[in-house]
């Protein structure tokens, strides 16, 4: 099966210049892609980001956790490593999953590698357990 | 209700955001007897439900998410013992710093040397946008939405569109897809986006959320609960085009169309604002036209980095902490005005002291935006037929704050007749 060709604009993010650059990829299938066209970038950092961009973009993501017994119903969470990005909606699923008790501390580390990424959930905001009174 | 009781404190701080919480710690550093006032029953502001990364890059050189970066600074707080007033509100101040609070309707008056207003921005709501149409459920500002499901795991809706391509809605677009809901489209009146070009590679391209430029809503539909908007195309003088409607099913739409400086309080104790910031007009010690009143972060003007507003706050909080120990402030002497020329919509501050600016090596910092758009820009800063100071950038957009500095050294030819320096881009 041959790929489509899919034209670009990619604005490049690493300096203040703000590149833009026209690339072309092709689909390959099963999310795999490959660059096979790019101009405009001034360095060479900005072929290395645009391609990275394009086959295997990395990302970042903050959630929220279920939390029983907390002042607030939630915790906030997040990646400690970008994960590349066809793994987000997997690690979402098993963040979704997760139900904790409080209290829970900032940096807190709550799920490690999940779905097989390399990274570790951790807790941004702090959740108190609930005074009974 | 009995008579307030009255306390004197050196500085009050309103608001427990990241620049007010700056501002007090900076303060309380300088030796200023310092006391925070927050509404809320936690510290931290909005940062408590900006749950995305990013947060703290300048400053620490690591991207952390809001709450952490607000938990940084309230670790300072208590170690360095600042009082906090939690669920207060502010009824009134005065431009002699007298502060009406209520705390679960127990009064209080502060009598302070000096006051920070750090009560940071709301969001322009619907009742400013004219929207035609019923008005059925299901329409929030982004930023009550971004409340709703990262404090009280409540989905707004399934279907969603957003007006407005502000940060705020665009990582909304991201949170709530992934939440589950689909993203239909966000629609965006300016032929640029509101918001950081990472923000749309991230929030919207990565899950192919479309974002339509010139491009606004005309009308929603739904009698109880909405069901759909259309969106039009606009002409250059932001009128919807005949013809170019189209419609969109949804159950809820987001409004992220625009930020505005919460300043209720300095408005009615008569500080003057800055109609084109809706920001205090405040000098480059951050000291509004009220003497020891001090105004910062998004209350004095919209902000696109919480770095960047911690920093304006900190030199509020050591301005404020100056002021109350007697310490000269300014050298005093003559002061311009800051005003935007070409292609700019603000600058601040609106006034600067001349010896002032050229007191330490440097300066006086100076915010911008500009209109639109602008690759291979010059910025060039006039006073009468001087260019005290030129730049150039690569790259400017609306969304991105400029900063520079003005120095001593840009300020020495200029005639003394001048009373005014005009910020220009070209
Ligand atoms: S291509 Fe190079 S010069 Fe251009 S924005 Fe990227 S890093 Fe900067």
């Amino acid at each position: 099966m041959s790929g489509s060709t899919i034209k670009g604009e990619f604005l490049c993010v690493v300096c203040p210049n703000g590149c833009i650059l026209e690339a072309e990829y092709e689909e390959k299938g099963e999310g795999g892609r490959e660059l096979i066209f790019f101009a405009g970038n001034r360095c060479a950092r900005g072929e290395k980001w645009v391609r990275q961009e394009i086959e295997d973009p990395m990302r970042t993501i903050s959630s929220s956790i279920l939390v029983r017994g907390g002042d607030f119903p939630l915790a906030s969470v997040r990646t400690t490593a970008p994960i590349p990005l066809t793994k987000v909606r997997d690690v979402m699923d098993e963040i979704r999953k997760a139900a904790l008790d409080a209290p829970l501390y900032i940096g807190q580390v709550v799920l490690v590698n999940p779905a097989g990424a390399e990274t570790n959930i951790i807790v941004t905001r702090g959740v108190a357990a609930l005074r009974h009174r | 209700m009995g008579a307030p009781e009255v306390i004197e404190r050196g500085l009050a701080v309103i608001g427990g955001g990241p620049a007010g919480l700056a501002a007090a710690i900076a303060a309380k550093e300088a030796g200023a007897d310092v006391v925070l006032i927050e509404r809320d029953r936690i510290l931290g502001g909005i940062l408590n439900q900006c749950i995305h990364d990013g947060f703290g890059l300048h400053r620490f050189g690591e991207a952390l998410s809001g709450p952490e970066y607000a938990g940084r600074f309230i670790d300072r707080q208590r170690e360095l013992g600042i009082p906090v007033m939690r669920n207060t509100i502010v009824l009134k101040l005065s431009r002699d710093r007298r502060l009406l609070t209520s705390q679960a309707g127990r009064l209080t008056e502060i009598r302070a040397g000096a006051v920070v207003l750090a009560t940071g921005c709301r969001e322009r709501p619907r009742g400013a946008l004219s929207i035609p149409g019923h008005r059925p459920s299901g329409v929030y500002t982004a930023g009550a939405a971004q409340s709703f499901v990262n404090m009280e795991n409540i989905m707004p809706g399934k279907r969603v569109c957003i007006l407005g391509s502000g940060d705020i809605g665009l990582i909304m677009a991201r949170r709530m897809t992934l939440e589950g809901a689909k993203v239909e489209a966000v629609f965006e009146i300016m032929p640029w986006s509101g918001g950081l070009p990472r923000n749309i590679r991230q929030c919207l391209s990565d899950y192919g959320i479309p974002l339509f430029l010139s491009t606004t809503i005309v009308g929603v539909s739904g009698m109880g609960r909405l069901e759909g908007v259309t969106a039009a195309r606009v002409d250059e003088r932001g009128q919807p085009v005949k013809g170019t409607e189209r419609f969109f099913p949804c159950d809820t739409l987001l409004l992220s169309v625009g930020l505005i400086p919460e300043n209720e309080l300095a408005r009615e104790a008569g500080i003057a604002l800055d109609p084109l910031t809706g920001g205090a007009l405040a000098d480059e010690n951050c000291m509004t036209d009220a003497e020891g009143i001090f105004s910062c972060g998004n209350a004095l003007h919209v902000h696109d980095l919480a770095d960047m507003a911690s920093e304006e706050a900190e030199r509020a909080g050591r301005c404020a902490a100056a002021y109350v120990s007697g310490g000269p402030l300014s050298p005093g002497g003559p002061s311009v005005e800051i005003r935007p020329g070409l292609n700019v919509r603000y600058v601040v501050p609106g006034r600067v002291s001349l010896p002032g600016a050229s007191r330490g090596r440097d300066g006086v910092a100076l915010a911008f935006r500009v209109t639109a758009p602008r690759r291979e820009a010059v910025v060039r800063i006039t006073g009468g037929d001087v260019t005290v100071r030129e730049e150039r950038y690569p790259r400017l957009h609306p969304a991105e704050m400029v900063w520079t500095r003005l120095r001593g050294e840009d300020l020495g030819g200029l005639e003394k007749r001048v009373r005014a320096l005009e910020v220009n881009v070209l």
